[in-house]
């Protein structure tokens, strides 16, 4: 065996150690910032939730005026308050766009009926294909997106009463 | 007093794993006679540390508040079960469990071992002292775990409800007997490359190490992934988290370890591999404890982060893996190559399975690391998840798996037999696998079918090694070797089911509300609250049907209070054919229950095929010991004369 060879081990194990001293030197920081902000919308298109409302792609984002994207689910407990609060965003001239993550139809329907509707156009994502490619890894979650199609702000967790005036600002800053 | 007993132990045991490794250069500089108090040395240290970790237990069993750590991780309500396994759900427990462990090894070698050469044994023996030594200053100075409290508090914090399963009495014992056991193939590797004497003899004397070390990882890791798809409610059964990664790696080592072994045992080749692969098995289950508890990867295994520890615990890593990588390279130049193979044959068949798996191996540990680099060049975050292991090292594991299938056909040194025709019936089965998945199911993605007609052949072709011959009259170490194979191929078989056919449902649903998930309509019939010593919970009803019958089970969400928390308890009702899993939620503002549903056909055959392999493991063990015991009087002699 090379010499060279032999030594590799060793040498390999020293940049394992230098990278861990590193580590634990500087402690990690748990804030991450979102890495889609900034850039377009990821391509898809998926099949409409319920029979009653039109289907959701990609190519629906870019249409000039800004509106929030909200990744939902029928099961979703916080679902159930924030869509209240997404209805006072539509009365106040938001437009708002579903995405329902491993649902079925008569759930989604029934989770409407009872808490009310926001939403424009509900498109439909039972393997959370969707949302995995927006970078979401939770529900609900949501995206502010411009009138190109451009995310400009990632919301984790659901949008509450005293996030309106926030969300608002930002729909104002990407218009 | 209790404590303090354990204490003085602990201290007594470094002195003496001191004195035992000064020893070794005094033997290995001059011809000092000293075997027999080497021996005797490291058998009372291990007796000694044996000692201080049965008064940990004491005073858990007794949950004496006054030592910090019962106080910090035991309640005097819980079951008693859970406190004495308390005494290891907890960082210092655990790692004075650790060191036990590696001292009793280290009193085994020195009881048992009589295969090795005189000169390496002393060598090995020196590095397991040395090994211990470490360990008992990092328990001693970093992390005491008989330190007191003043005064005494009247009841202690209570222990993480995740733990408190019983799953807990039985996993980190049996993963940590594996970790540790890989530490006496790192110190027979190490006294090997000092003294020179690497050849079949020594092979011997490690190989029940490692075949022990890894049954008892094989049966760790499959009783954590159980552990980990019935307690966390999310009906996964591998998440490819960073400490499950960390349990996994020393596993491909010794399993890569186990087949070199062999070639080493058998022809005297592959030398240098070999000696690679036991020093790298054992550094792996360092870099795993290293990473579980220095807290340094964000996982759900959550640790806290102590710098303090992390530090410790490094320096030690680097210190021992760097010795031996040192003593590799200076050494391994002098090791000279066994006997010779051709392309085709059992050897070249056991080396490209340890390239394979050292190549796994490689993919996982750098997936593992991969978000620190990446941070530590860039600043940018990043984390690696199932996607890249499961498209990197998938077809991989696939490819090797067809191999398992061959291997073992293949004779020593120069193939002459006709294997391709031997295979032409496991080929006609994996075909006629591929056919019927096709016709049945032709909706599922490559890797699961792939899967399908792989664990097909490697069925077939795995217990061929039996057919050609009587069964009754084959070796039970052959035995061993094919229930282990035909085992990876029912648990390819379970996670290629689970892949393609698993159904899931999550909705929120009122009493009385019907869902269905695959095959079954099952009913929220009703949610009622319950409680147990020191929990109390919601559980929820339900009734499942399919067809005839019907199935109650009962699902719960669990609040304990001391610490405060919310676990998911899931029902799950086991078929022949698949589990039913269901885990119950939160309320809805409506008065609706948050239900998760699946139905995972075939599921449990990952379990079973784990189980399997461990089994094969088991059963090399027996015959191996078997075979001892029939030599007895040879060994007898041999032992009789070095005493002398």
């Amino acid at each position: 065996m090379s010499r060279s060879l032999r030594f590799a081990p060793l040498a390999l194990l020293l940049l394992i150690v230098v990278a861990l001293v590193w580590r634990l030197a500087t402690p990690a920081n748990t804030n991450v910032p979102s890495k889609l902000e900034g850039k377009p919308v990821p391509n898809f298109a998926l099949p409409a939730a319920l029979p009653s409302k039109p289907t959701l792609s990609s190519a629906d984002l870019a249409t000039g005026q800004p509106r929030v994207i909200n990744i939902f689910a029928s099961w979703c407990v916080p679902c159930v308050t924030e869509v209240k609060v997404l209805q006072e965003l539509k009365v106040r001239g938001v437009a708002i766009e579903g995405i329902a993550v491993r649902d079925q139809s008569q759930d989604i329907a029934g989770f409407l009926a009872r808490n009310g509707d926001p939403y424009e156009r509900i498109g439909s994502d039972p393997q959370s294909r969707v949302q995995i490619s927006l970078g979401s890894s939770g529900v609900p979650e949501s995206f502010i997106v411009d009138g190109k199609g451009i995310i400009r702000y990632q919301h984790i967790g659901p949008i509450e009463q005293s996030d309106v005036p926030m969300i608002l600002g930002k729909l104002e800053q990407a218009r | 007093m209790i404590a303090e007993a354990g204490l003085a132990a602990l201290w007594l045991a470094a002195g003496l794993a001191a004195f035992q490794f000064l020893l070794m250069f005094l033997a290995l500089r001059s011809d000092v006679e000293v075997t027999r108090a080497m021996r005797a040395i490291a058998i009372v240290q291990g007796a000694l540390t044996l000692l201080a970790f049965a008064m940990l237990l004491l005073v858990f069993a007794r949950s004496d508040m006054s030592v910090e750590l019962v106080f910090a991780n035991s309640h005097s309500a819980k079951p008693f079960i859970y406190k004495v396994a308390g005494a290891w759900g907890n960082h210092e427990g655990s790692m004075l469990m650790w060191v036990t462990i590696l001292a009793v090894a280290g009193a085994f070698v020195a009881s048992f071992s009589h295969r090795t050469g005189e000169r390496t044994l002393i060598a090995g023996l020196g590095s397991q002292a040395v090994l211990a030594l470490g360990f008992y200053a990092f328990l001693l100075i970093a992390s005491n775990p008989f330190a007191r409290l003043f005064p005494a508090p009247p009841d202690g914090q209570g222990l993480n409800p995740l733990l408190q399963d019983p799953g807990l009495a039985f996993h980190p014992p049996t993963l940590y007997l594996g970790y540790v056991g890989l530490s006496v193939a790192f110190s027979l590797a190490v006294g090997a490359l000092l003294t020179g004497e690497v050849d079949s003899r020594l092979a011997r004397a490690m190989r029940p190490w490692v075949l022990g070390a890894w049954i008892l990882l094989t049966l760790g890791i499959t009783a954590g992934s159980y552990w980990a798809y019935y307690e966390l409610g999310w009906g996964g059964y591998w998440f490819w988290d960073p400490v499950e990664n960390a349990s996994l790696m020393p596993w491909l080592a010794a399993t890569a370890l186990l087949h070199s072994i062999n070639v080493l045992a058998a022809r005297g080749a592959l030398k240098a591999w070999t000696m690679m692969l036991a020093v790298i098995a054992f550094s792996m289950s360092m870099v795993g404890t290293f990473l579980v508890r220095s807290g340094i990867l964000t996982s759900v295994h959550a640790f806290a982060i102590d710098p303090e520890r992390g530090t410790f615990l490094l320096a030690l890593l680097a210190i021992y893996v760097g010795a031996a990588f040192i003593l590799f390279a200076v050494r391994g130049a002098t090791l000279k190559e066994g006997a010779p193979f051709e392309l085709v044959s059992r050897e070249s068949g056991l080396v490209v399975n340890n390239l394979i798996l050292s190549v796994i191996l490689g993919i996982v540990f750098l997936g593992t690391l991969y978000p620190l680099f990446v941070e530590a060049i860039s600043g940018e975050k990043l984390s690696v998840g199932a996607p890249y292991f499961n498209a990197v090292a998938g077809p991989l594991a696939l490819v090797l798996a067809v191999l398992v299938g061959i291997g073992p056909l293949l004779s020593w040194r120069r193939e002459r037999r006709p294997v391709l025709k031997l295979l032409r019936i496991p080929a006609l089965i994996a075909a006629t696998a591929l056919a019927i998945t096709i016709i049945l199911a032709p909706d599922i993605g490559i890797l699961p079918r792939l899967g399908f007609v792989v664990a097909a052949f490697l069925a077939a072709a795995g217990i061929l090694p039996l057919v050609r011959r009587n069964p009754f009259r084959a070796p039970l170490a052959t035995w061993g070797m094919v229930v282990a194979h035909f085992g990876i191929a029912v648990a390819l078989a379970g996670m290629a089911a689970n892949a393609a056919f698993t159904s899931e449902r999550l909705a929120i649903a009122k009493t009385g509300e019907r869902l269905n998930v695959g095959p079954w309509l099952v009913q929220l019939h009703d949610v009622t609250p319950t409680a147990g010593k020191n929990w109390t919970a919601i559980e929820a009803e339900l009734h499942a049907s399919r067809g005839s019958g019907v199935f109650i089970l009962k699902p719960q969400t669990r609040y304990f209070s001391d610490p405060p928390t919310e676990t998911n308890e899931a029902a799950i009702e086991t078929f022949w054919n698949g589990q039913l899993y269901t885990v119950v939620g939160k309320s809805d503002p409506s008065g609706g229950w948050q239900l998760r549903l699946w139905w995972k056909p075939f599921v449990t055959l990952i379990w079973a095929g784990g189980a399997l392999i461990a089994l094969g493991g088991a059963l090399a063990m027996l015959g191996r010991l078997w075979r001892l015991r029939r030599r007895g009087p040879s060994n007898a002699e041999w032992r009789k004369k070095s005493y002398a």
